[in-house]
Formats: structure tokens, sequence, C-alpha cells
């Protein structure tokens, strides 16, 4: 699913558009209307975060939505269930976006077997990198859902071919050392680096970490197949709200089209 | 067996390691769950620090720092005032508190900052809990002359306040962090942003056996000083091996480093003692062994305090350096293995024996340390044999603390 989405995009000549949003947040009923109204703006691929109380990937826009998601009472099984409700209404690819140990706790087959159950295409885990466990990995490789695997700007050269190999979906640059966060300027070797990731890899390559202008998504727009927005449009529906979200996400589109 | 050679493990790492060398885990604990930004300087502090270990001229400078600037060998102290109060002839304390600084601390941040010299590395950062290990980071960073940051949560900065001063002294710079429950858990989410953003540049030095791979065996190796002294020091002033060695535990360095000396010998009993807080049934303490699961936090697969739903859950503690949901993998393995016994204490037993031992020895524990001798004072008369405990830290820095937790006020 996610991979034909991308390969669909490719063939009208544009980058895919993938937003990120926290699920329960801003609000604990906010997530199936913020989804539908992403989906119907232009995403191409959703990013769901389930929160964690220790996001120590992300910047601190989206530690806050985290923190006010998980006091607005957010659980798994209740994101998985509000998961089944969107993918009722639509088709949009959802990746969830989150870190390993609610999983541990859910049970990590269980995890695998509902989520799927529950609509979502892919699973992306910060804190999992390449060969950190085996067994866990294979499990996650092995279930219907997308591996999304993470590259640095810091990862040699000679693991990228193996990080590759044992994921599935798209490939995630991320754009620069550090955590999630909005950045009014791109690095200048971003370019020259995604080119070189894209020679290296059969898997479509989407870019994310720092982007939060229309300006910004063009210019990733031309050199990766996917462009990821999170921390800039977890803000606007933080402070604007759903609608004011999903106008950002259609000029971010209008952009990219 | 009195171990020969230098400061580091080198001739011991046979005899005593329980990591599996293909994975680098403690059993199954441990591991690396770390966002891919940091696997390249992680495999380069691996590679370091394994250079380092074989380099006798690192060796040589550690060990040369460590009688000259941090006062070891820390001695070993028949408390026998204590022991009667204890029920027990024979209680022993290794004094730590005597080192540079006041604690065990400085024992791995003096290892870590001459690392982080060979790397070329000139920025450091650290998290605190008490601010034992931020002033004996900043204490490091001076003298080596390198930029050092502190994340400290708020909650400390305010219970901690003279260590603040004192890392400012020390020419630091702290950080306060006010996300999510504002103390040790969090001060260390911090640090690690940081580092994921400045990796090129800067070295993490963690606090405690916690952490990704290589730091839970690392900071292990720097702190075994503390054990191979202790046991060399025990077969000479009194001739045997102790019966039971006892040290608190929060992430777990001071014990880990008690410990490591004594795991292959098997007829001493280990016992770690964390911090109960109101008491377990409470919910309100930090004994991620006693009543933890296994779960993974700040890079590692160990014992966690964590809800239904995965998300980790508050600790609590009257002792800042204790207040941590999580536990270094070792313990979690020694625990599982039953090589080591894990219990708790509660604040108002730890309250009572940092006034014991104050009045009874001259000596004012960190409340940290108060929590190993409330266990012997209650539990110590049913051991056969002499006991040791880690005295791991001085209690200047809770003074005021326990004042005002005994309704004294502020005295600052």
């Amino acid at each position: 699913m996610i991979s034909s989405v991308l390969a669909a995009r490719r063939n009208d000549g544009r980058a895919a558009l993938i937003p990120y949003v926290t699920a329960g947040h801003p609000s604990a009923d906010s997530t199936v209307p913020v989804l539908t109204a992403l989906a119907d703006a232009g995403a191409d691929i959703i990013e769901l975060g389930l929160p964690f109380s220790d996001p120590l990937a992300d910047g601190p826009t989206i530690q806050r939505s985290s923190f006010t998601s998980l006091k607005n009472g957010t659980t798994v099984e209740g994101v998985l269930a509000d998961l089944a409700r969107f993918r009722a209404e639509r088709d949009t690819p959802v990746v969830l976006f989150t870190y390993l140990n609610p999983l541990l706790r859910y049970g990590v087959d269980d995890f695998l077997t509902d989520a799927a159950k529950a609509g979502a295409n892919g699973l992306l885990l910060t804190d999992l990198p390449f060969g950190a466990d085996p067994q866990l990995e294979g499990a996650v490789a092995q279930s219907p859902l997308d591996f999304i695997r993470l590259v640095a700007p810091t990862t040699e050269a000679d693991r990228i071919p193996e990080i590759a190999e044992g994921g599935s979906g798209f490939l995630y640059y991320i754009s620069r050392t550090g955590v999630t966060g909005a950045r009014t300027e791109l690095r200048q070797d971003l370019a020259e680096e995604v080119e070189a990731l894209r020679a290296h890899v059969g898997l479509p390559v989407a870019v994310g970490f720092g982007i939060s202008t229309p300006e910004q998504a063009r210019e990733v727009g031309a050199i990766a197949d996917g462009v990821v927005v999170g921390s800039a449009l977890v803000q606007i529906l933080d402070e604007h709200g759903v609608e004011a979200g999903a106008r950002f996400l259609a000029e971010l589109r209008a952009a990219l089209d | 067996m009195v171990r020969p050679g230098g400061l580091l493990p080198r001739s011991t790492v046979a005899v005593t390691t329980i990591i599996d060398p293909q994975t680098d885990r403690f059993g199954a604990f441990g591991g690396r769950y770390v966002p891919e930004t940091l696997i390249k300087a992680l495999d380069e502090l691996v590679a370091a620090y394994a250079q380092a270990l074989e380099d006798p001229a690192f060796q040589t400078e550690l060990e040369a720092l460590s009688a000259d600037f941090v006062g070891r060998p820390t001695p070993l102290y028949h408390a026998k005032r204590l022991g009667k109060a204890a029920g027990h002839s024979d209680v022993w304390l290794k004094r730590e508190d005597l080192n540079h600084t006041g604690a065990h601390k400085i024992n791995n941040t003096i290892g870590q900052a001459l690392l982080a010299r060979r790397m070329g590395k000139r920025r450091i950062i650290a998290e605190t809990g008490a601010g034992q290990h931020g002033v004996a980071t900043a204490t490091a960073c001076a003298l080596f002359d390198m930029e050092c940051v502190v994340y400290m949560g708020e909650e400390d900065v305010g219970r901690q306040a003279l260590n603040v001063y004192r890392m400012q002294l020390l020419g630091a710079e702290v950080r306060p962090v006010s996300s999510g429950t504002r103390t040790l858990k969090d001060a260390t989410n911090e640090a690690i942003r940081d580092w994921v953003t400045n990796v090129a540049s800067t070295h993490y030095i963690i606090g405690s056996v916690v952490g990704p791979d290589p730091f839970p065996r690392m900071v292990r190796d720097f702190q075994s000083i503390i054990g191979r002294e202790a046991r060399a020091q025990s077969l000479k002033r009194f001739g045997r091996l102790p019966a039971s060695v006892v040290a608190c535990v929060g992430g777990g360095s001071n014990a880990m480093g008690m410990f490591h000396a004594f795991v292959p010998d098997v007829e001493v009993e280990l016992v770690g003692v964390e911090a109960g807080g109101s008491g377990i049934e409470s919910g309100r303490h930090s004994a991620s062994l006693v009543a933890g699961t296994p779960g993974v936090l700040h890079g590692s697969l160990s014992y966690l305090l964590q809800d239904s739903d995965g998300q980790v859950a508050p600790a609590h503690s009257v002792s800042a350096g204790l207040d941590y949901p999580g536990v270094g993998p070792e313990h979690s393995f020694l625990k599982d293995s039953g090589r080591a016994r894990y219990t708790f204490v509660t604040d108002e037993q730890a309250l009572r024996a940092f006034h014991t031992l104050s009045e009874l020895e001259g000596i004012i524990p960190a409340l940290e340390t108060a929590h190993a001798i409330a266990h012997v004072i209650e539990e110590g008369a049913g051991v056969e044999g002499p006991i040791l405990i880690c005295l791991s830290g001085r209690g200047d820095k809770d003074v005021s603390h326990v004042a005002q937790v005994e309704g004294r006020g502020s005295l600052i």
C-alpha cells in the first residue's frame, strides 16, 4: 500500500506529502477528525504518533503534544480503535510512529496483529535502530506492516544497505542530527546526501526532521520521494485547531504539486 | 584472591564479566535501544574504550589521578557503634564519601573525561539527580579544561541548591529541565537529546550503570575500583571475605562498582537496597527491581517502573539520587540470576538512619547511602560474618533538604 502510493506519486512527477500528528492531540477525541482532515487536504501517507512518556528523540513541540495526549488519557488500545474508525472512512496509508516500550508492554506480536487489523500500514520505531534486537526486528519485518527504517547523517555508508534490506515501504532520512522540530533552514549537504542514499537503495526515500514551510517542502520534494512535516503541523494544531492544520497541509501540498 | 594490576580490571575481565560478547548484553538485559543518529558515536566509544583498556599509559594516568586528585584508596572503617545499634559486631564501611567531591561518582567522571580527551571531544554533557554526578563531572571538566553542560530536573535544582552552586563555581552550566517529572529521568532525556544534536563534538558522561552499551559496563569498570579495594582490604583487615555486601541502588553505580569484584565469590551475599519512598503499596517509590517489570528506557532493557500501557511511571524518593524509575541492566541480570538480592527501605527509615550514623559514628551520610545503612540497622543482626556497606557519599548536600523535610525550615 505504502510503496504503491509512493510509486503513483512518482508517476505524477511529485513527492509524496507525509504529515505527522500525535494521536490524542490536541484533544482526546481529535484523532479521527484530524486524520480525516489531513487525508482530505492532500496527505499521501500519514504518520500517527503513539505517545510515549519519555520521547527522547523528539523536540519540544512533539514532547508537549505527547504529554498533552497522555494527560488526555490516550492508550495504545484507544489509538488502534481510532485508527480503525478512520480506516472505515478513508484509504490514506498510516504509519504508526512510536517508541519501543509501549509495544513491549502490549506484547509485540499482539500489537503487530492488532495494528494491522486496525488498518495500520507501517511501523516506525525511533529507538529500535538496525541490529539492536534481531528477534524483534524479525517479528516486525514478518508482520503485514511495512517496517519504516531510519538513516541519519551520521550513519556509516556500510550500514545503509543492511538497514534498507530490513526495511520496507520507504526509508526515512533524518535531515540533520538532532531531535524533531521546526528549523528555519535546511542543511547545505542535504541534496547530495539524499542523492547518494537513493543511488544505494531500492526503497523510496522520504526526508524528515525540521521541514516547516511550503518552500522547504518544495526544496526537499525536488530531491526526495517523500516529505515528512511534523512539528510545524503539530504546533498549528495545538494553537489554531484542526481547520488551520488542514489549511497548512493544503499549502504544503500546493507547493509540491 | 587479590586482583593484581591497574585500576581497570584488564586482568580480571575474563574472571568476572558476564557480558555476552556477541550481543553486549547481560543475559537478556541491556542493549542499544537508541535513535539511529547515535549508533556511530556508540561504535566509536566502544572502540575508543577497548583501545584505552589496552593502553598502559591510560591506566597509568587514571591511577595517578585516582591517587593524587581523588584521594584513593579510600579507607575501610570498622563502624563499631553502628554495629552495636544493628545488633552485629562486625559492620564495616567502605568510605567512598572521602573521595574528592564527596562521593563515588568521581571514579567514573575522571575515567570518562580521560576517554573523551582521547577521542578529541572537548564538550561534555551530563545528567544529574542529587547533583553529585554533576559536581563530579564539572570537577573533571575543570581539571581537563573542557566545556561542561549539566542537565538537572527543576525539582532537583530546588532540593539540591548547594550542588547547583558548586557546579557553577566549577565553571559548568546547569540547565534546569522542566519537562515530564522534572527529575533525573527527564534530565537524562534532555541530555540524550543534546547528545543526538551535538554528537560530533560532544561526549555524554552518563553518571550511572544505565544507558545503551557500552555505558553500563564502562561505568561499572570505572567504579569497580570500589569493590576491588574493599575486597583486598577485607582480606587484610578481617582475614576473610565479608558475609554480606550492601549498597544502595538508584541507577546502581556504587552498588555495581562494589559488587563487581565479589560476583565470582558465591559465598558473599550481595544486597542492593532500593528507595521504598512512602512504601511499595503506596505506589510512591523508586524500587524498580523490587516492584518493576522489564522495559526499555534510556537505551537499555532493564527493570522499570511503568503502567499497564508501557508509559514510564513517576518514581519517588526523599533522595534525589535514587529518584529514578529505571535501573542498570546488569542489576536486572544479577536479580534474575539470583546472584544478588534486592530489597528496599522507606523514606522514613532512611531519614532515621541519616541521623543514626551521624550521631553514632560522626559521619553524615548522603540520603542515598542512608538507605543501605537503614537496611543493615533493620536486618544486620541476622547476618553471620562481617557486613560490608558501601558508604557511597557524604550528606552535606542533604543537610538543608533534611531540615526542610523535618520541618525546621530552609537553612539557605
